[in-house]
């Protein structure tokens, strides 16, 4: 399996404006600490910036992690400058007080996973591994 | 043959019973990870002296609380944090909780208020009065306050890097409501150190915050008597997943950094310590949280006594405002959130809190709605009026364990104050990134403690139980972000924009010199010149700041 051989590189990132990143730092170290190469971003980042980030980067994942409520707002505009990058091979997930209402509007966007408060990082790290678009 | 001593006790009886019996746990542990022994005995007070160590209360080192009488004369303030849509519908929030009982109100600002966006600036789309309550211009202000007798309700505002501007705003709504501003009484957060650390919502580079914060400082001395100009907090650091004692040495840490900072503008220590206040978390380890507490009234007595050489008293004691945890509170079995929050508050009231929040159970999950809100209020009733806590002051002294772990927060927290200052203080440590640091190490540690089962948290990693029914969250409707920018954009339209740009011409001048900009912002708001303006001015002149990271 080429995901076995091949490190993934994921990309963690706070979009909107809150600064709640205590479970973006612990996800971004557990996956690190798993073995996968973790480009965090730091809080308030626009959907360019990720998109940006996302495309300079190579990344193969892209986690956001949101508190502020605007996810539904924020999260179809990160997805669009994905696009408009070409960025359209990246496995999507993200975490945050998302209501459970929420979720299936986000994973119709394109999130592969949601995560919400008490989440076993074991849970996202073996979620990545396995949702990780192989690389060419 | 009975024991006579701790250790005989420890070697002896006990042993043998740990050697039959297997404890529940390898290690018991403080949340520093400080092993924690079975049992304190008079041993553990041998060198003790209760008048160096406590005093009494509302005397020196004020370990027992700040006030002669405490809670017999006056409950604490019951402040319930809210806001979230348009003014209006906050005001509404507002009345509801003082019509339940309240005392004091709490005002949560949204995220683009918090960052100095208009409602209508590109950045504060999708976050328009999500987190709390969207005030761009004086007229919201107006509208927030609309109703509430200013010099009679005291309010604290959880604001920061607009901290100055808000207050602006509050000033102006007061005058023009005929309040008198020796009667007007609140706090403003302001701490912009503790942001950096933890919270975000940070503009302006250090240098210029602080220059703000001293400003407000002196501004507030002569003229706004009553105000509490900033609340140096913990809150923050702790829910991003710090200790208990790094909790008070990064706060201490950071109120050294403003103590300085205003003495090296002139002030003096006796002018600016009455007023500042601070803000402590209070998390699920119960004893721990009332000795910190305690430890914390001791620490900055002696900080104020020692460092500063103040003998005011009401300078050396330490005013507190305390919120649960809400890094406790879990999605998973929600309802069981109201009794970690009834514990949590019972531990404040213990400690000596001079005033409250109680989180809502259902805020793991979204904003609280109002049922909710009412519960965490009556939580706070029921401890106050049922009880009996608060019938006798600081009850818990002279028990072993709690004046050990007193003694042990504060050595704990001491030794982390040496370390910064040795680094050259906290600014200098923030902008190499060590509280940050230190933060995530300990959210990862207790991250890990949980996963490994180390460390139990009910409903979530033991006595699971399948979800059941979600129960009905708050959703902030969007209507009201789009009416809040009409507002703004109606208000922009009809103000005195000669008026408004001379006030921010004279802003820019003042953020290039050192006259003190509190003036000018009161003139800016009085001319219903925007956050957004105004910051804006402020963002050219003086840039922003840029994150350290430290993953």
């Amino acid at each position: 399996m080429a995901i076995e051989q091949h490190t993934i590189r994921v990309l963690i990132a706070k979009p909107g404006l809150d600064g709640h990143d205590r479970g973006a730092k612990v996800v971004a170290r557990a996956l690190r600490d798993a073995g996968m190469e973790v480009i965090y971003t730091g809080i308030r980042q626009t959907p360019e910036m990720i998109a940006e980030a996302a495309l300079q980067e190579d990344v193969q994942v892209v986690g956001l992690s949101i508190l502020s409520g605007a996810h539904l707002e924020i999260f179809p505009r990160v997805i669009a400058e994905l696009r408009k990058r070409g960025v359209d091979d990246v496995m999507l997930f993200c975490g945050g007080i998302i209501p459970e209402g929420d979720i299936p509007p986000i994973k119709a966007m394109g999130f592969a996973g949601v995560f919400g408060p008490g989440t076993d990082t074991n849970d996202i790290i073996s979620f990545v591994r396995e949702h990780a678009p192989e690389r060419m | 043959m009975p024991s006579h001593s701790t250790h005989e006790w420890q070697e002896g009886p006990y042993k043998q019973a740990v050697d039959r019996f297997k404890e529940r746990q390898p290690r018991f542990e403080s949340s520093s990870g400080t092993e924690v022994d079975p049992m304190y005995g008079p041993e553990a007070l041998a060198e003790w002296n209760y008048h160096e160590k406590l005093g009494f209360p509302g005397e020196y080192p004020f370990t027992r609380g700040v006030q002669p009488t405490m809670y017999r004369g006056r409950l604490w303030t019951m402040r319930q944090y809210a806001g979230f849509g348009d003014a209006e519908e906050s005001n509404r929030r507002y009345k509801f909780l003082l019509e339940q009982g309240q005392t004091g109100l709490s005002v949560a600002f949204d995220l683009p208020t918090q960052i100095g966006y208009d409602s209508d600036d590109p950045h504060a789309e999708g976050e328009v009065g999500k987190v709390g309550v969207a005030i761009a211009s004086l007229e919201d202000m107006e509208t927030l306050t609309g109703g509430l007798p200013l010099d009679k309700v005291t309010t604290s505002m959880t604001i920061n890097a607009t901290g100055s501007i808000l207050l602006a705003m509050y000033v102006a709504a007061a005058k023009k409501q005929g309040a008198d501003l020796a009667k007007v009484g609140g706090t403003i957060q302001h701490d912009v150190l503790k942001e950096y650390i933890a919270r975000g919502t940070y503009i302006f580079p250090p240098r210029p915050s602080l220059r703000l914060i001293t400003d407000v400082f002196a501004w507030c001395k002569d003229n706004l008597p009553e105000w509490n100009t900033i609340s140096i907090s913990g809150y923050h650091m702790r829910e991003a997943g710090c200790t208990a004692a790094q909790e008070l040495a990064f706060t201490f840490a950071d109120a050294i950094e403003y103590c300085d900072a205003a003495i090296a503008t002139g002030l003096t220590i006796d002018e600016i310590a009455p007023r500042l206040s601070f803000f402590w978390a209070c998390h699920s380890n119960f004893l721990e949280e009332v000795a910190k507490f305690r430890a914390s009234r001791r620490m900055w007595a002696r900080i104020v006594k020692e460092r500063y050489g103040s003998d005011n008293s009401r300078s050396q004691s330490l005013r507190f405002h305390t919120q649960t945890g809400g890094a406790t509170l879990t999605a998973q079995q929600p309802m069981n959130n109201l009794l970690r929050t009834a514990f949590q508050a019972m531990s404040a009231v213990l400690g000596g809190t001079q005033s409250l929040h109680t989180n809502s159970w259902d805020e793991a999950l979204a904003l609280p709605t109002e049922g909710s809100v009412e519960l965490a209020l009556r939580t706070q009733q029921i401890i106050g009026y049922e009880t009996g806590a608060a019938d006798v002051i600081d009850p818990l002294a002279g028990s072993y364990y709690i004046e050990h772990l007193t003694d042990r927060v504060e050595a704990e927290a001491d030794a982390y104050i040496k370390r910064i200052e040795d680094m050259g203080g906290a600014l200098v440590c923030i902008e190499q990134g060590f509280q940050q640091r230190e933060i995530q190490e300990s959210a990862y540690r207790l991250q890990h403690m949980m996963e490994t089962k180390e460390r139990t948290v009910v409903g979530v990693n033991q006595f699971q139980t399948e979800a059941l029914e979600v129960p009905d969250i708050m959703r902030v409707d969007p209507a009201i972000g789009r009416r809040q920018v009409a507002r703004l954009q109606a208000l922009r339209a009809r103000r005195d924009n000669a008026m408004v740009k001379r006030c921010l011409v004279d802003i820019r001048a003042a953020a290039r010199g050192t006259d003190n900009m509190v003036p000018l912002l009161i003139a800016a708001v009085e001319a219903y010149a925007t956050i957004g303006e105004i910051c804006g001015i402020l963002r050219e002149e003086w840039g922003e700041y840029q994150e350290v990271l430290t993953i």
